[in-house]
């Protein structure tokens, strides 16, 4: 096997290093040695393929997934965008999980105290699967901003977790999306484990105008870049590459 | 300046954090009705060809305290070496077989288990057969981004010996951390994978 279809290394420096000691957890959980550079072996170009039949109807919708006896409060908003390769093509298929806090900042999870109020008709979780053109969306309701140990005073941004599976386990991510002209995003211990500020702006939600929907929803985009693959020049390409 | 290149940067990591469950397994933290079953927990059916095995362990960090949020992914060949997936070229992998599971570590103990099968060799880039491994991504509060390792067989001596990949490790005394004795519980070849984020002992992780 040449280089073909491996992908590209990915770049340490634009991901958080794994010691980030404003992020207190990080101390204790991150390796002192280097990672072992390993170029790409099959092992790492294949990896699990999630068929759009492991969807459900209303996994796309917070706002009706969990609802017992009407919808979650807070405000509705629509969630999408497109998952590319670092080529700009677009990554069909991909399996997208996510997760958040209810309106008022809550999870729902037992180990969760902050005293916020459980909404009784927000589960909290969704997921989507790409189509043809890399595309998903989903509707939700705003996340709220939530207090957590650290500091004494440390709040998280609103925010949504993106679980994210390409084509490869080499793609595999976990990330988080931010709302645009929040600005706990830049007091926050987690987000500032990026050290790029090009970086963290990769990961705000842009509010979108056009695509609200009237009197019902707010409309964010998000696209999520997941890595490429290289292409022999003067070879013929790979499938799906 | 020059001609820009054009290609996207990947999109940065962030710790999948305390509550990773909610959106992975959230049958297992109670949130039920939304979907029925959590991808991941089940690898094998009567159906699946192969060795069953096995495979378990805890998390530590660096003061040798179990992992009890963590969420650990496994990605491995079939019993013939054969990975179940679109950019497999090599023979089409048992049907019954997908290779990736998915679990919660216990969170009293920390601990994980995988019912699985042991998986055959699959060819390094040069052609030569790497030992039999499982694929592992570790994510959970406090990790940035998802760790990568592997898990090789404590009894594939022979095998381990000449795998290009670990012929990488220059500092041979940390090969054992990715080693997984064998033991034998209720009949099952059970391989005991401890890995250490931290400290005497911390396993290798790859960049890949
Ligand atoms: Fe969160």
């Amino acid at each position: 096997m040449s280089d073909h279809g491996s992908f590209f290394q990915r770049d340490r420096s634009w991901h958080p290093p794994a010691l980030t000691p404003q992020y207190k957890t990080s101390v204790l959980r991150s390796p002192r040695y280097p990672l072992l550079s390993l170029e790409n072996t099959i092992s790492e170009m294949t990896g699990p393929v999630f068929g759009h039949d492991v969807i459900g109807p209303l996994d796309n919708d917070l706002i009706r997934n969990y609802a017992k006896t009407g919808d979650p409060i807070g405000q509705r908003i629509i969630v999408y965008g497109r998952v590319l390769d670092e080529n700009a093509r677009p990554v069909p298929g991909a399996l997208l999980e996510f997760w958040q806090a209810n309106a008022g900042g809550r999870y729902r999870h037992k180990k969760e105290t902050y005293l916020a109020a459980i909404d009784p008709n927000f589960g909290g979780c969704g997921r989507a699967i790409t189509d043809q053109e890399g595309r998903y969306s989903f509707r939700t309701i705003k996340p709220g901003a939530y207090p957590w140990p650290n500091g004494v005073n440390d709040w998280r941004p609103a925010h949504i977790h993106f679980s994210v599976f390409g084509h490869a386990f080499a793609q595999r991510l976990i990330t988080q999306m931010y709302f645009e002209g929040d600005p706990m995003i830049w007091q926050c211990p987690i987000v500032s484990t990026i050290p790029d500020k090009a970086a963290v702006e990769q990961l705000i939600a842009a509010l979108d105008r056009n695509n609200t929907i009237h009197m019902d929803a707010l409309a964010y985009k998000f696209d999520i870049v997941l890595r490429g693959r290289r292409s022999t020049l003067f070879e013929n390409r790979m499938e799906g590459n | 300046m020059v001609q820009k290149l054009g290609h996207l940067k990947e999109s940065p990591s962030q710790t999948a954090g305390p509550y990773v469950h909610i959106g992975t397994t959230p049958n297992w933290v109670e949130i039920t009705g939304v979907w029925k079953d959590d991808l991941g927990l089940v690898l094998v059916s009567p159906d699946t060809k192969g060795e069953r095995i096995i495979v378990k362990g805890r998390i530590f960090d660096g003061s040798g305290t179990p992992l009890k949020d963590a969420l650990i992914e496994i990605w491995q060949a079939d019993a013939k070496g054969l990975y179940n997936s679109p950019q497999e070229r090599r023979g089409r992998a048992d049907p019954h077989f997908v290779g990736w599971g998915r679990q919660p570590v216990d969170g009293a103990t920390g601990e994980f288990r995988f019912e699985t099968i042991k998986p055959g060799r699959v060819p390094f880039r040069d052609g030569r057969a790497m030992a039999p491994h499982i694929t592992f991504w570790i994510v959970a509060r406090g990790i940035n981004t998802g760790l990568h390792t592997r898990m090789y067989f404590g009894d594939e001596e022979a095998a381990n010996a000449e795998c290009p990949v670990l012929a990488r490790i220059e500092h041979k005394i940390r090969l054992s951390t990715l080693v997984a004795p064998r033991t034998e519980e209720n009949g099952l070849p059970t391989y005991t994978f401890d890995i250490r984020l931290q400290g005497e002992n911390e396993t290798v992780f790859f960049d890949i």
